[in-house]
């Protein structure tokens, strides 16, 4: 059924990382943006101008759609770094600089 | 020459692998520069090691053309011809003044705020394509990602978005799109395909020169069946639905103009949105060294050679053709640089069968290319308040009124009149929709660096002589 299944993979230990505060188990070796995904998140950023939600879009990199805080650095690219444990991801609003 | 001569390769895609692999067998001393973890690229993208995967997450194809390539990597790897630097994102890659070499400047791992710079005395750029996505409202909902993302999340992360997923827009990717999600687990609703039979139908004498390849998209259509997935042809989508995050979209079938027909609107719910319309080629490190393009893609010779002496360039960047061609075209192109590297004129004969693989990809992308055009008519209908830039906002309405009051005849104009294209993704994602808005020609992107680069790594660089 789910892809890990599908891959009869047998991943590394769960970690824990928080998103806005709340617990989320994370498989090593996922992205950000997967872990996120794999959590049901589908949306962690708000855009400069109109404040809508974002979430990934290209997954490769190329569309910057997937911005998120990541351990207080904003404009890191959810599709491209992996996820660590421990780490506090918060959702991005605007430029990400503002809560400095 | 006292030292072996050193070829930088710029991607470890199908094109990247194939070039690297056939220099390293001829002497060269090979290092290969990749932004991923793994070799593979795109088409090849392994699961993460640490998910402990122990078959791939999709059917695979042309899986022991990928073993060998990974065979020969470790080969080479393990003889002391080959070093492969994984996490190097490259931004730029410059000719150095008097010695004829090269600089690659890369940015090192998940952070990417260290700058590495690999010398060397030629270069190899496959550094591939990303995906084309024609705008419609609702595009930026969560929940609607490119054809491609959802196959990467799905390949390297093994993680779904979602549980009902509709595909949708032009191209042979969805097949394999639609396919992989169904079998990892997602109902996919529909495929939505706008380019119609009667297309491949007329063009049947060009496609039939890779039956092999046609029979993979025969396969995929099969598996589509037996997860029953409809698949709508001369359909697009018109419209993504929800708040905060996708709920359904709304497809229509396409008249002859490639409009909507009125009337035959339908609501499919879902979670999901995998669309895309095709690929285009990454030429920015090619355009920052001078090389000269043709349309979108790197103008290359039969050896693969751009007009700049010492750069190569091979696969998608040279034009959006798959696998198979960016296979062909990398092995020529690194056994050209080979010979060239230590002042030999490359043999043809012994690439004769890379030449003929890559006259006949080249024949069926062209193919493809005709059969899977976006339709014509795509931008007519598009509401003025739908948003076009991703990055900055900026919607089909501005984007018109640059062209049309205010007189903008070239994407730069509407750029600066409008800032669309302006933002993080430099034009990327919305170059296509306003050239189309426009009826401005898609130009190249003219960016000096590929990749976003901290201050600190530039301010550290060497001065110039």
């Amino acid at each position: 059924m789910n892809p890990l299944k599908r891959t009869r993979a047998r991943p590394g230990p769960a970690c824990t990382v928080t998103f806005d505060g709340r617990p989320l188990r994370a498989l090593p070796g996922r992205t950000v943006a997967a872990a996120l995904w794999a959590a049901g998140v589908t949306a962690w950023r708000g855009t400069r101008g109109t404040g809508k939600p974002r979430g990934v879009f290209c997954g490769i990199g190329v569309c910057f759609d997937c911005l998120v805080t990541v351990n207080d650095r904003p404009n890191q690219r959810a599709c491209l770094v992996p996820v660590r444990p421990g780490d506090v991801i918060r959702t991005q609003r605007g430029t990400g600089r503002d809560d400095d | 020459m006292t030292e072996r001569p050193r070829l930088a390769v710029v991607g470890a895609g199908p094109a990247g692998l194939a070039a690297a692999l056939a220099a390293a067998s001829r002497g060269v001393r090979v290092i290969l520069v990749d932004a991923a973890d793994q070799a593979g690229g795109q088409f090849y993208r392994q699961p993460a090691a640490a998910l402990g995967a122990r078959r791939p997450p999709a059917p695979h194809h042309r899986r022991r053309t990928w073993e060998r390539l990974r065979a020969g990597l470790g080969r080479h790897r393990a003889a002391g011809r080959l070093v492969h630097l994984t996490d190097h994102h490259v931004w730029c890659v410059a000719r150095e003044s008097g010695s004829g070499g090269f600089t690659v400047h890369a940015l090192r791992g998940p952070g990417q705020e260290e700058g590495v710079t690999v010398r060397a005395d030629a270069v190899v750029l496959a550094t591939g394509g990303y995906e084309r996505v024609l705008p419609f409202p609702g595009w930026t909902l969560p929940g609607v990602v490119t054809a491609g993302g959802a196959q990467a999340m799905l390949k390297g992360g093994l993680v779904l978005p979602g549980r009902v997923a509709v595909v949708a827009g032009t191209g042979p990717l969805l097949l394999p799109v639609a396919t992989g999600l169904a079998a990892a687990g997602a109902r996919v609703a529909a495929l939505v395909e706008s380019a119609g039979p009667a297309a491949a139908l007329r063009r049947a004498p060009a496609l039939t020169v890779r039956p092999g390849t046609l029979a993979e998209g025969a396969g995929y259509a099969a598996r589509l069946l037996r997860h029953r997935v409809r698949t709508l042809t001369r359909h697009t989508v018109v419209a993504a639905h929800g708040t905060g995050r996708l709920e359904a979209v709304t497809v229509a079938a396409l008249d002859r103009a490639g409009r909507p027909r009125p009337g035959t609107a339908r609501r499919l719910a879902c979670d999901t949105l995998a669309v895309g319309h095709g690929l285009l080629p990454h030429t920015d490190l090619a355009e920052a060294l001078g090389c000269a393009l043709s349309g979108t893609a790197v103008r290359v010779d039969g050896e693969q050679r751009t007009d700049v002496p010492g750069v190569w360039a091979a696969g998608e960047a040279t034009g959006v053709g798959g696998a198979a061609l960016a296979l062909a075209e990398g092995h020529i192109a690194g056994h050209s640089a080979a010979a060239r590297l230590y002042g030999a004129v490359p043999d043809p004969r012994r690439r004769a069968g890379a030449d003929r693989a890559r006259s006949r990809a080249r024949a069926f992308a062209a193919a493809l290319e005709a059969v899977y055009a976006p339709p014509a008519g795509w931008a007519d209908g598009l509401p003025d308040d739908t948003v076009v830039c991703r990055c900055e906002e900026v919607t089909a309405g501005r984007v018109r009124e640059a062209a049309g009051t205010l007189g903008a005849g070239d994407a730069r104009t509407v750029k600066l009149l409008t800032r669309a294209g302006m933002g993080w993704c430099q034009g990327r994602m919305c170059g296509p929709a306003v050239a189309g808005l426009t009826g401005c020609p898609l130009t190249a992107g003219r960016r000096p660096f590929a990749r976003p680069v901290p201050l600190g790594v530039l301010a550290g660089l060497p001065d110039a002589e």
